[in-house]
């Protein structure tokens, strides 16, 4: 389905650059652990942290749009794959090092995203259905 | 200090994702993408107690997501999550009654392993 592709991929992207943009707004505001919600709220005007809350918003809108018709168990190994993109951005634009364990770490989610991602995105409990049918 | 963070946020996401997967389907599958469509949806969804709930849970786990990243590196917060993607299908499968085929079943346990292994 066309559309389940181009809302994974929106989930995927705004999920990703959101994180980044946030987390780089996070290292400006400094250490932040608090009860009270003002130092949250003053973090917010933060520019990084404002762009990343906005992608973050566009990330939760388009996955809840694609939980509408899609399975909770396809939808979250699937948009899984912004992890690769996110340490693979770190290693070609940041020129961070990635060990052996991330790079097979890195396999194991694409070879899990690529099994789910061949589920159909809404699965129909065909043995359940038949078993139903036979008892009647 | 950073693993009951940890606990906060697996148990916040873990319950939001379950709601709001819950909340979607109760809603019905969405086929306009219309900015009218779009503002129509909103306020569907503000009315959707299932919705308001599990708002709230990703607020709290957004929230304690940031208080995180501020004391502890992004390297090992977003491992030290993964074990959500076991949770949740666990409770797609008991609560949501989903039909999790063995494909799946790997596909979310090699998600997790590897998210796990992206801390070294």
């Amino acid at each position: 389905m066309l559309k389940t592709r181009i809302f994974t991929a929106l989930v995927v992207v705004s999920n990703v650059l959101g994180n980044f943009s946030l987390t780089w707004g996070m290292r400006q505001v400094g250490r932040l652990v608090s009860l009270s919600p003002w130092p949250y709220i003053a973090a917010l005007f933060n520019p990084w942290v404002a762009f990343g809350v906005s992608l973050l918003i566009v990330w939760l809108i388009s996955q809840m749009t694609l939980l509408s018709w899609a399975d909770l168990s396809y939808v979250l190994p699937v948009t899984s794959a912004g992890y690769v993109l996110a340490a693979l951005a770190g290693r070609f634009f940041l020129h961070e090092e990635i060990s052996l364990a991330r790079w097979l770490g890195i396999g194991l989610i694409m070879m899990g995203v690529a099994m789910v991602a061949k589920t159909a995105p809404r699965a129909k409990p065909a043995a359940r259905a038949s078993a139903a049918g036979a008892a009647r | 200090m950073r693993w009951a963070l940890v606990a906060v946020i697996v148990a916040a996401t873990t319950v939001g994702d379950v709601l709001k997967a819950k909340g979607m389907k109760a809603h019905g599958e969405i086929h306009e993408f219309g900015l009218g469509a779009f503002g129509r949806l909103l306020s569907v969804l503000a009315r959707n107690k299932l919705i308001i709930a599990s708002v709230l849970c990703m607020a709290i786990s957004f929230f304690t997501f940031m208080a995180l990243v501020s004391i502890a590196d992004l390297s090992f917060a977003v491992p030290a999550t993964a074990v959500t993607y076991v949770f949740e299908t666990i409770l797609a499968r008991y609560i949501l009654k989903e039909h999790i085929s063995w494909v799946r079943w790997t596909g979310a346990y090699l998600v997790a392993c590897g998210v796990a292994l992206l801390a070294r």
